[in-house]
């Protein structure tokens, strides 16, 4: 009894002392590898990926890096991430200020993708959203500074729609007007055309992934205006007058300014002008 | 040994090179560099000259227009991060299968794989310069490898492995640039030549460990229609990237047929080249005309 229980004894402790030190030693990598995947996730903000590319988290799971978009891409826009740079590695990606996407309509990228890491139901490149265009500094844009370049306006694909010029006046010499470049987000397609433009040292316009460069109102935020048309007049009605808060005996009106002097006797207020509950109008309930 | 062995009789190899000259001492090994030489060159001519013969890299690749192949390894990590890919891929990684159910699922190690010349040249070196000294971890190891690398892609729901793979590193390198891609391959190579003797191939790589699973069912074999014609020369061991699976058919170890079974078997063929006595051939699993040993016929596996 004890002399065939003792090897096979020994040889259960080794197998379990062996397994023990794979399971181990492999899940230590293991470990170091799922660290490196999840850091790569947080996409570097100059990578911007081709037209169709799943949301990242996605996008990692689907694209086998085989380099199909980068080789279809008829303008060579498109680089594979090499092991040292901060996103995963052999994944496409294309950098707006040395060449942007020049948006084929025929989005060959995308059809060479054989696994759908670049979405095949995209058909029309127009609604592609390879990122967002941000004017990020307000300080150098040569518009913001009063001057016509409206570059980024010109060379955008989708003139007019992703890029409008919103006039306002130069406050700075008081009789001038800035065109401010303005981009709408249901119309940008993250091109790039617009960064790679601009002729500044450095863009004052970027794109950017999306996750980066758009907000989000919260869910149950209601615009007034957009409500109010919907229910076709205002949902307060009738809609109280409004009322100056002045010292008293001035007065204003609209295109006139202010008038009167501080100090004189203020006409006696309306009971009718001041729309409050009686509760509020003081002392006399 | 014979008298008639030229300067240094302890190479492997040197007997058959006595005994049937150069060239059939080392067909196999030509046919297999040239095919692992052809294949790097078929790719390259596309970024070198504009040939685009095939498209894309080991993971998936198009030739002409035509034929795509697939990676069924990376398939099945996309798979596990629960992403589905278009039916292109899916069809690429089937053919891919089925080739290598025919042709034996390693033959993607020895004949295809780009890290293979590298690791190789470290196990050349290595002989050349006589080190002898290997750290020791079983050649399981790659199964756990390969059992972590399937984990990681349904925990992280990425294709981790591939941030790391030293074998689509250096294909993809070769043609869309390699960076610092090269420091990994330079360490696999390193590691290959002072640390561990067929150390990544023959241990720790997953890809191998995959296509395994393959050859376990495929068609083509090494066999060893005269066994029995064997002299114990060793050489056959010497050459072999995973001497392990060849004593089982060459000894007749449980009853082995004389055919290599073993999933681990690159068919490489080098063994084929290094024997005087040209005790193995290629075949196939379903081959029924050995010779006898020991006047006993032998049957066909299963």
């Amino acid at each position: 009894m004890e002399n065939v229980d003792k090897p096979s004894a020994a040889a259960r402790r080794q197998f379990i002392a062996d397994t023990a030190r794979m399971a181990c030693g492999v899940g230590l990598l293991g470990l170091g590898i799922g660290l490196y995947a999840r850091h790569a996730q947080a996409l570097p903000p100059a990578a911007i990926r081709p037209p169709g590319a799943l949301p990242e988290k996605d996008f990692s799971a689907a694209c086998i890096r085989c380099g199909m978009c980068v080789r279809d891409c008829p303008y060579n826009i498109l680089h594979l991430a090499k092991p040292e740079e901060p996103m995963s590695t052999g994944t496409p990606y294309f950098v707006a200020r040395q060449l942007p996407c020049e948006m084929c309509e025929d989005i060959p990228c995308v059809k060479a993708c054989p696994t759908g890491a670049l979405d095949h139901s995209l058909k029309d490149i127009n609604k592609s959203k390879m990122g967002l265009a941000v004017l990020v500094d307000h300080e150098t844009c040569l518009n913001f500074l009063g001057l016509r370049c409206d570059i980024c306006y010109r060379v955008c694909p989708v003139i007019d729609k992703a890029i409008t010029l919103d006039p306002q006046t130069n406050a700075r010499t008081g009789k001038h007007t800035l065109f401010i470049p303005v981009v709408h987000s249901e119309h940008c397609t993250g091109c790039g055309k617009c960064e790679k433009a601009c002729p500044t040292e450095v863009a004052a316009i970027k794109v950017f992934p999306l996750y980066m460069a758009k907000g989000q109102l919260s869910s149950h935020y209601r615009l007034g205006w957009v409500e109010k048309e919907k229910a076709g007049g205002s949902l307060v009605a009738p809609d109280v007058e409004h009322q100056y808060n002045l010292p008293e005996g001035m007065k204003y009106e609209s295109g006139k300014g202010l008038s009167g002097s501080p100090g004189a006797v203020p006409p006696a207020p309306t009971p009718d002008a001041v729309a409050l509950p009686k509760a509020f109008q003081g002392g006399k309930l | 040994m014979s008298a008639t062995l030229p300067t240094t009789p302890t190479r492997p190899g040197t007997e058959a090179f006595a005994a049937k000259g150069w060239l059939a001492a080392h067909k196999w090994l030509v046919l297999r560099r040239s095919s692992q030489v052809g294949i790097l060159l078929l790719f390259l001519v596309g970024p070198w000259f504009g040939w685009w013969v095939v498209k894309g890299n080991l993971n998936f690749s198009y030739t002409l227009n035509v034929l795509p192949l697939a990676d069924p390894y990376v398939i099945l990590q996309s798979l596990l991060a629960r992403q589905v890919p278009e039916k292109l891929a899916l069809i690429g990684a089937a053919i891919v299968v089925l080739f290598y159910l025919l042709v034996g699922g390693r033959a993607y190690c020895s004949w295809v794989c780009p890290v293979n010349l590298l690791t190789d040249l470290a196990y050349w070196l290595r002989v050349r310069m006589g080190l002898k000294g290997s750290a020791h971890i079983s050649r399981p190891t790659r199964y756990w490898m390969l059992g972590m690398t399937l984990l990681l892609a349904a925990a992280t729901g990425t294709i981790a492995w591939e941030m790391v793979n030293p074998v689509s590193m250096l294909h993809r390198g070769l043609f869309f640039g390699i960076g610092f891609a090269w420091a990994v391959l330079l360490a696999v190579f390193l590691f290959d030549l002072f640390v561990m003797r067929h150390g990544w191939c023959g241990h720790l790589c997953p890809v191998g460990a995959f296509y395994s699973l393959i050859g376990r069912f495929s068609v083509a074999r090494i066999t060893l229609p005269a066994r029995a014609a064997c002299n114990d020369c060793m050489d056959c061991f010497a050459v072999c990237p995973e001497p392990q699976v060849i004593r089982p058919a060459l000894k007749a170890i449980g009853g082995t047929p004389p055919m290599i079974l073993e999933a681990n078997c690159t068919n490489c063929g080098r063994c084929i080249d290094v024997c005087s006595k040209d005790v193995f051939a290629f075949g196939t699993r379903f081959n029924t005309t050995v010779a006898p040993m020991n006047g006993v016929p032998q049957a066909a596996p299963k």
